[in-house]
């Protein structure tokens, strides 16, 4: 009685306001004047960090594009314009020269100079600070001596400042993508005010991090229920249309979408796959579509005898019907892959692997049993994921198409699955992703394929593989870049260390009080376009 | 009375010491590798792994490991330093954002199962099989047979999304009337519970001599149930209700979760998760001294309702 009493009263006012709504856009004229004055609220999980060199997972990285402004951006083609930069030059592709644009400033009202970046990197590479994302420094010249426990130096030889507004990028190798690898965040200046002493990061800072950014932090970083920002006037570069944002944390992206379909929160970044088989009716146009980095494969343990005929990992290729499993499981959200670098990056080709990415029944199981493929299939995969339904799909096509035995068997976690695969046990194939650091088809190439990548867990060398990733990274130009890479992915093709067999895409929706949601690759809400609906 | 809260003041704290040194073996011994998962399926550079592996001395293994490692918590521990996570964020301030929510929710829990769950109890054991009586059996029979899991998603859609009538989140800063719909799904489980105990108990004492005796004398009705019924009824649910407390604050992992409140349960779930071991600990410790004060309370309140029950 009480609770109904109540709901009508709050009911009441909530139909007003409605009607005042319709009425308000009904005498705009139909297509919504914009409110510049409005906050939006995004939401997010909560960050681990929200110092630049040590965000590496997207909700941190959110709430860091709306604090800084990056040195490049990505144009529609993925390919790196200038920002906060005025040049990214370099001759050689060893010595790169960077110059700042005049006019930028902190939010503390510091001016933005060169010493800025080489501070806020010499910070990120110096082991000791044990910053997440300090492997993006790793190209730079005298990164070698700050690692370990005892470093040799706190600055890196290869940072020169110029003047105020330039500075020298000096890298132990030539790389033609440096330019492109400068729109992450890590690369991000940091003020003055952010260290207490040289090298020291100032007690405090994280829970209000002060950039040169469109915004400027509003209060501190509230843990695990929200991080306000609000337009910074000052900033000299294109402006926001909307006053603020608020980042709600939300710990399950199912209460957040039912956030968004009662209009108490604007954007979802990504909508709960129990849920996207309803958001279309749902949310109507609300619900979006963008293309995402996200690639999803089954590796091989090359190392395991059973495993390391290219012929029996092809067949088991060629088994699968990605279409099949994108479609009744997915819904259409994620989309079937046939190479090893995702369709975002530049010398993206659509079919590398020919005709081990054709599904085939009979031709698989020929191949396989002339090959001398195992009579029993194990895949692992982490069971905290949602992969357990794709997981079992494929072990029932490989079942049936190859005439094998296979089990899906569930590692609690991912870390429990490296740790099993790190120590070479016989988990059989198993799952991994990859979402790319910045566009280039040597983020894909190079951590996982060539011999020392940072994530090849599957033993799988190729010193051929791995001379042509480096002469790519050394090329002179771009093009001659992707042609040495393209080039790598063929022996790729051939090798089949791992089995690609899907892309993802970003799945997102905004509620009725917002329009130009835009989510770029890295899984961001561009937040110089989002506007708030009148 | 003074020395039996006295003795067992001294017995929660070892109690609490007792269950600290289990949770913390059990985390201990669960743990894989903590960096990678923090840092969930990105690869973990040397440098991070060495910085976290020296701060939290995640080198130090095996049994020595172990009690090097205890030993150095509960140090802290006496000095009042809960320690840090893992996302070197002090767990100290953790526990203080979200213990108060989570109190508010098993308070409105608690509130709602004793104000529907008791009284309709009563009235249901007056009117033994009345329709009341039998509907409530159906309805208790339904809410025990559906778990929270079910339960709270259904009530957040059915009541917050499509009908609207309460918030669909709650978020951190909660008013009173936003915890409502969470602290009724959360306590619906203690509620049906509650109902049927008391149900049971109050058959059961109309029944008894005394009533007969004094409804012979010739006292009101309302008289012989409100006061003498009730009262002996009441034992076995304070006891219920006692217990329940405790796991009303550890038990709203899901309900937290769905309605998005950062208390206690979801704490407890990341830190699990992240095999974040001081962060459990540190919880779960605190929960330790709800439960032993909870019952403390209870036992206490048996010499209220009976007299005849005496402590030594």
């Amino acid at each position: 009685m009480r609770v109904r009493r109540l709901a009508a009263w709050t009911a009441l006012p909530l139909a007003v306001t409605l009607g005042l709504v319709a009425c308000g856009s009904g005498g705009d004229g139909g297509s919504g004047g914009t409110n510049p004055d409005a906050a939006v609220r995004i939401e997010i999980a909560e960050p681990q960090h929200l110092v630049p060199t040590n965000t590496t997972e997207t909700s941190g990285s959110q709430v860091l594009a709306a604090l800084f402004s990056p040195l490049v951006d990505y144009d529609e083609a993925n390919k790196a314009y200038e920002v906060a930069a005025e040049s990214v030059t370099s001759e050689d592709n060893k010595t790169w020269t960077v110059k700042l644009k005049d006019g930028y400033t902190f939010h503390n009202g510091e001016k933005v100079t060169a010493d800025n970046y080489i501070d806020a990197w010499n910070y990120g590479a110096y082991a000791p600070n044990g910053q997440n994302a300090s492997y993006f420094f790793e190209k730079i010249a005298g990164y070698e001596d700050l690692q370990g426990e005892q470093p040799k130096a706190k600055t890196m030889s290869g940072l020169k400042k110029v003047d105020d507004l330039t500075f020298t990028v000096a890298l132990s190798q030539p790389y033609t993508e440096f330019k492109t690898m400068l729109g992450y965040t890590a690369f991000y200046p940091m003020p003055k005010a952010a260290f207490s002493a040289p090298g020291v990061l100032a007690e405090g800072y994280e829970q209000a991090p002060i950039g040169q950014g469109p915004f400027k932090m509003k209060g501190t970083w509230q843990h695990d229920a929200k991080v306000e920002v609000e337009k910074y006037d000052a900033f000299p570069g294109e402006k926001p249309k909307v006053a603020g944002v608020e980042f709600r944390i939300y710990q399950q992206q199912t209460a957040a979408y039912a956030d968004v379909l009662s209009d108490n929160l604007d954007v979802i970044k990504t909508i709960p796959t129990e849920n996207l088989s309803t958001a279309a009716t749902d949310l109507g146009d609300r619900f979006k579509t963008s293309p995402a980095s996200t690639f999803q494969f089954l590796s091989f343990p090359t190392y395991q005898k059973e495993f390391s005929n290219p012929d029996v990992r092809k067949a088991i290729s060629m088994a699968i019907d990605r279409e099949e499993i994108t479609k009744s499981i997915f819904k259409d959200s994620q989309t079937p892959a046939r190479s090893f670098v995702s369709p975002v990056v530049a010398g993206y080709r659509t079919d590398t692997i020919g005709e081990a990415g054709k599904f085939d029944a009979a031709k698989a199981k020929a191949l396989y049993q002339a090959a001398g493929g195992p009579s029993r299939i194990e895949l692992s995969y982490n069971g905290d994921g949602g992969h357990k339904d794709w997981i079992d799909a494929t072990c029932n096509q490989l079942k049936a198409n190859l005439g094998v035995d296979c089990v899906g068997t569930a590692e609690p976690k991912f870390a429990d699955l490296l740790t099993k695969v790190k120590a070479k046990q016989p988990v059989g194939l198993f799952r991994m992703g990859w979402v790319m650091d910045y566009p280039s088809m040597e983020n894909y190439l190079g951590p996982l394929y060539t011999t020392n990548g940072s994530s090849n867990y599957y033993g799988y060398s190729n010193p051929e593989f791995d001379r042509l990733v480096a002469e790519g990274s050394a090329a002179a130009t771009e093009e001659e870049a992707i042609k040495k890479y393209q080039q790598a992915e063929e022996l790729l093709a051939k090798d089949m260390p791992v089995v690609p067999l899907r892309f993802g895409q970003n799945n997102f929706g905004h509620s009725t009080k917002v329009t130009n949601v835009e989510v770029d690759l890295f899984d961001r809400v561009d937040l110089v376009k989002i506007e708030a609906v009148q | 009375m003074f020395r039996f809260i006295l003795r067992r003041l001294l017995q929660m704290v070892l109690a609490f010491f007792g269950t600290t040194l289990i949770v913390y073996a059990l985390m201990f011994a669960g743990q894989g590798d903590p960096i990678q998962a923090l840092a969930g399926e990105r690869p973990v550079t040397a440098a991070q792994r060495a910085y976290l592996t020296e701060k939290f001395h995640l080198d130090k293994t095996g049994i020595d490991g172990f009690f090097y490692r205890y030993f150095d918590y509960v140090t802290n521990l006496l000095q009042g330093d809960l320690g840090q996570s893992l996302t070197g964020r002090q767990i100290g301030d953790i526990l203080a954002a979200a213990w108060p929510v989570t109190i508010k929710l098993a308070l409105i829990a608690m509130a709602v199962t004793i104000l529907v769950g008791v009284t309709a109890g009563v009235l249901a054991g007056i009117r033994r099989a009345s329709i009341f009586d039998n509907s409530t059996l159906l309805l208790t029979l339904l809410v025990l047979g559906i778990p929270t899991i079910v339960l709270a998603p259904l009530a957040q859609y059915f009541l917050g999304v499509k009908w609207q009538l309460f918030p669909p989140t709650a978020g951190a800063e909660p008013d009173l009337y936003a915890l409502l719909l969470p602290g009724i799904v959360l306590g619906s489980l203690s509620l049906a519970t509650a109902l049927r105990l008391t149900r049971t108990s109050v058959a059961e004492n109309l029944r008894a001599d005394y009533v007969r005796t004094a409804r012979s004398k010739g006292l009101v009705k309302r008289r012989i149930v409100g006061i003498h019924v009730l009262r002996n009824s009441l034992i076995p649910v304070v006891t219920f209700l006692g217990v329940e407390l405790g796991n009303l604050m550890s038990g709203a992992i899901i309900t937290e979760g769905v309605f998005n409140i950062p208390g206690v349960g979801f704490n407890l779930f990341r830190g699990i998760r992240t095999e974040d071991g001081p962060l459990v600990v540190g919880i779960v410790s605190v929960l330790v001294v709800v439960y032993l004060v909870s019952n403390l309370v209870v036992d206490v309140l048996y010499a209220v309702l009976d007299p005849r029950i005496r402590y030594e």
